[in-house]
């Protein structure tokens, strides 16, 4: 028996009712949590600019220290409990759904340099045969210089992995998922 | 080297997909994916924690006979009652514990309980469609439901779905999520669904159909099917990046 992984199918139009119906999570961290809080927008688009009502939002964050809740992160630190580190939410009529959360620390990248704060994020819908990679950095942070993963993208499409602050809400920040197009996301091959 | 040791990235990357094992993107026979598919090519990201950890759950996401279909409401739901088990392995052969499994599927009429399938055929006051379940420390798992019938969809002219059950799964890490479909054996609508055909390499796409399988199946009560799933596993030796 050879063990090549199972290919991945779409997850359609009616994952509601196995999924977010069951299992939504729109709170990445509990408000114990350490760190600065983040209410966060996420909005997805497709080619034509109109909002994709049935896409799954999966993202996953290290807390405020910059350490995973999980056993292979070999960093010495104790993850902070009140960091869940999980969030996920189906899309809404107008594309969007929202997440309370903290704003992550920085995480060890490649060649031992520090990442730059971000979210790790995983888009599902009717019409994606498999889930598209990509990340939710935070605008203004100086740290986004030196990042190892942005600096593998052409600088003039990494403005697309950077959410903004909302200037009217502290705290409040908004993302945009353009599937392709205009100001087409970055995503990961990973 | 030094005390900050333990601070480094000490992780062990994840293997890639072979060529044509998995889905392009986008892919014309489905049409919709030709809008919600990136036109740009995707960036090589080597793996970093961030992508070498994820979500693990426990116990406490499930509840009894969430992985009993046939027995979330009062009444027997209409159909042929079904077993579903199987291993849940990484790509070295090594059981994938604690891997959390939901599924959804149409019932025996071809129709979803979801506010938005328009199929005409009747909804079972009896079978929601839905389960969840944990592997065990083998890596094992099952689930009892309903064989699920065929239905319709717009996709082209006469376009039907082969009978399948929808699977997501949470491994160890946060690029081992997978969510997929499982179909049945010998369908006759295999050669018109570009779904099921999406995937290019011909020995990846049948190891989406489950097999009839005598020893799981129960007398005087119910068919018994395997279905193998393989999530992507790490390279064998850990390396310091």
């Amino acid at each position: 028996m050879d063990f090549v992984p199972t290919p991945s199918q779409t997850v359609g139009p009616f994952f509601r009712i196995g999924l977010t119906e069951k299992y939504s999570k729109p709170c990445i961290a509990a408000p114990q949590a350490k760190g600065e809080r983040v209410g966060l927008s996420v909005r997805v688009l497709d080619g034509d600019g109109a909002p994709v009502n049935d896409a799954l939002i999966e993202i996953w964050q290290a807390d405020a220290s910059g350490k995973y809740k999980h056993p292979d992160d070999p960093q010495s630190k104790t993850s902070d409990p009140g960091c869940d580190g999980f969030g996920r939410l189906g899309t809404d009529e107008q594309g969007h759904c929202q997440f309370d959360t903290i704003k992550p620390g920085r995480v060890p990248g490649p060649g031992n340099a520090l990442q730059a704060p971000h979210l790790n994020v995983a888009v599902f819908a009717r019409g994606m045969l498999k889930q598209f990679y990509t990340r939710i950095y935070f605008a203004g942070d100086p740290a986004n210089q030196q990042d190892p993963v942005l600096a593998l993208v052409p600088a003039e499409r990494r403005e697309t992995l950077v959410a903004q602050s909302d200037p009217t809400q502290p705290g409040f920040w908004r993302f945009e998922m353009h599937l392709q197009g205009e100001g087409e996301t970055v995503f990961f091959d990973v | 080297m030094g005390p900050s040791t333990n601070e480094r990235s000490l992780i062990t990357p994840y293997r890639r997909h072979a060529a044509g094992t998995q889905p392009p993107a986008p892919y014309e026979p489905y049409k919709s994916t030709i809008k919600r598919s990136p036109t740009k090519p995707l960036i090589f990201l080597p793996h970093t924690l961030s992508e070498v950890t994820g979500p693990l759950f426990g116990e406490d996401a499930i509840a009894e006979n969430d992985n009993d279909l046939t027995r979330h409401y009062p009444g027997e739901p209409q159909g042929e009652r079904i077993i579903v088990t199987g291993r849940v392995l990484d790509s070295n052969g090594r059981p994938v514990p604690q891997a959390l499994i939901e599924i959804w599927q149409a019932n025996a009429a071809g129709r979803y309980r979801h506010a938005k399938d328009q199929h005409p055929a009747p909804v079972d006051p009896n079978f929601g469609g839905c389960g969840r379940t944990l592997t065990d420390d083998n890596g094992s798992y099952r689930f009892v439901t309903i064989a699920p019938g065929a239905y319709p969809w717009f996709n082209h002219y006469n376009a039907w779905r082969p009978r399948h059950i929808h699977l997501s799964l949470f491994g160890r890490a946060f690029l081992t999520r997978l969510v997929t479909q499982m179909y049945f054996p010998d369908d006759p609508l295999f050669p018109y669904d570009p779904i099921f055909n999406s995937i290019p390499d011909e020995k990846a796409r049948q190891r989406m159909i489950c097999k009839f399988d005598m020893e799981t199946t129960q007398p005087q009560w119910a068919l018994g099917y395997k279905f193998n799933i393989i999530l992507r596993g790490p390279e064998q030796t850990p390396f310091e990046t």
